[in-house]
């Protein structure tokens, strides 16, 4: 297809792709991040994001968007710039105290083999 | 919107030791990088708050952006036959066809997002005619077969490419792509359809059929993008698993597949070197016009002016609408502020 030469400027590269917004400028609509819970018994999933300029439109929005073909019973929106995430430069020593405890997992216990509901 | 610019770090506190944090910089790519590779190498995927090498960064938000700004503009050929469709089915059909585009556009343009470009900084691109879209959609749609060609055959090879863009190893992206062509299918079912029945019907209809065919098949092979040896891009694509398979690897995938559904159209379709190689176990085509492709892409197609025109009229006739919005979510902000500050 076209090919142009690229649209993004190197001092555009957010930190860790984080859009940061200021709430009280609101001639930029902000980020919301959608969650919909596809039928009773299931819990909200992310579907996606959007922008829209408040909770009202966000989640009219989220309706037209993700949910066109009965994809949900509900929805939640969440303003992205309100969401706390883990540090990805952490590079997996955050998670690390999971890792080496297979005794937290039924299949580390052994000796129970061949024995009836157990 | 306002971004961290953490390069600028150094600049900002001149009183830190400027080659300490050279070298912690240093170090964080080394590792940015190696982890990196390490993705690729075992086909796993990229998110967004990963280190990337900014060409790979650069490429993504090229190919996703012009993808969105294509489902946007391709509104447009069909969007124009919703007050004449022949009847209110097909104008159901084709309303909520157009609607997905739109939400197609909505999905890609977040997922170039998560690459640290606004929104707002897209559609401007678009706006000012910086940024490319698809060369298809510079066509126009002559009659109502013309929409029935554009689902069958565009969306047909839009699905073609995009299924293999499921697996694009950028994750907001390949996640699109998989909400995209769950949606897809439909479309390219429903343009068969309409020319199913218009080749089912009276002879002149029959013809209508045809002629739409005829126009679309071309340039709908073009969407696969140029020949191999003229696609610079496409290896350093393949590489970082962005791209699957080649241009004409694709592009041989969908004749195979459109000719047996021609068939069953009672259609032709416009090549008269197109027939089976026994040998290679696909269908031989004909060369393209490729450069009447290469100057559409530079602007000279029917009517690349008229579409960008229309997007901009909608742009600035939407303006009020965002202003009001924007301006009523302010309003109610500062109620909000107000009535907490009097109730503490």
């Amino acid at each position: 297809m076209a090919q142009t030469d690229s649209n993004a400027s190197a001092d555009e590269v957010p930190e860790g792709g984080v859009v940061t917004e200021d709430p009280a400028d609101h001639s930029v609509w902000p980020l919301w991040e959608v969650f919909v819970r596809s039928s009773r018994g299931l819990s909200h999933v992310h579907a996606g994001s959007l922008h829209a300029p408040d909770a009202a439109m966000a989640l009219r929005n989220a309706r037209d968007l993700y949910t066109r073909r009965n994809e949900g019973t509900s929805i939640w929106v969440i303003p992205a710039a309100q969401v706390v995430a883990s540090d990805p430069d952490s590079k997996g020593g955050y998670f690390e105290s999971a890792k080496g405890k297979a005794y937290r997992h039924a299949t580390y216990y052994t000796q129970s083999e061949g024995v009836p509901h157990l | 919107m306002s971004i961290k610019k953490p390069e600028l770090r150094a600049v900002d506190s001149p009183n830190q030791p400027i080659t300490q944090d050279a070298h912690e910089a240093a170090d964080d790519a080394r590792v940015g990088w190696e982890h990196f590779q390490q993705l690729m190498e075992e086909d796993k995927r990229v998110e967004p708050r990963d280190w990337m090498p900014e060409q790979y960064r650069k490429t993504l938000v090229r190919q996703v952006s012009q993808h969105a700004h294509s489902e946007i503009i391709g509104m447009q050929p069909e969007g124009n036959w919703i007050s004449r469709a022949p009847s209110l089915k097909r104008k159901s059909v084709l309303m909520a066809k157009v609607q997905d585009e739109a939400g197609h556009g909505l999905y890609l343009y977040s997922a170039a997002e998560t690459l640290g470009t606004s929104r707002d900084e897209m559609y401007q691109q678009l706006y000012t005619g910086k940024a490319k879209y698809s060369s298809i959609f510079n066509y126009p749609a002559r009659t109502w077969a013309d929409v029935g060609a554009i689902g069958w055959l565009v969306d047909g090879a839009a699905i073609t490419n995009q299924v293999p863009l499921c697996r694009a190893s950028y994750g907001p992206y390949g996640r699109a792509m998989v909400r995209v062509c769950k949606e897809e299918s439909f479309h390219q079912r429903q343009g068969w359809e309409i020319l199913y029945t218009l080749s089912h019907g009276t002879e002149e209809q029959k013809q209508m059929a045809q002629d739409a065919v005829d126009r679309t098949y071309g340039p709908a092979l073009q969407m696969f993008g140029p020949p191999d040896g003229d696609s610079p891009n496409s290896q350093q694509s393949m590489a970082w698993n962005i791209k699957r398979f080649s241009n004409d690897d694709l592009r041989q995938r969908f004749v195979d597949m459109i000719v047996p559904q021609a068939e069953a159209l009672g259609l032709t379709l416009p090549d008269p070197e197109l027939k089976w190689n026994e040998e290679r176990g696909h269908y031989d085509y004909a060369d393209l016009d490729w450069d009447e492709f290469f100057s559409v892409v530079k602007g000279n197609g029917p009517l690349n002016h008229q579409r960008l025109a229309h997007y901009r009229a909608a742009r600035d006739n939407g303006a009020w609408v965002r202003e009001a919005a924007a301006a009523y979510a302010a309003k109610q902000a500062d109620a909000t502020r107000g009535s907490a500050l009097l109730s503490a």
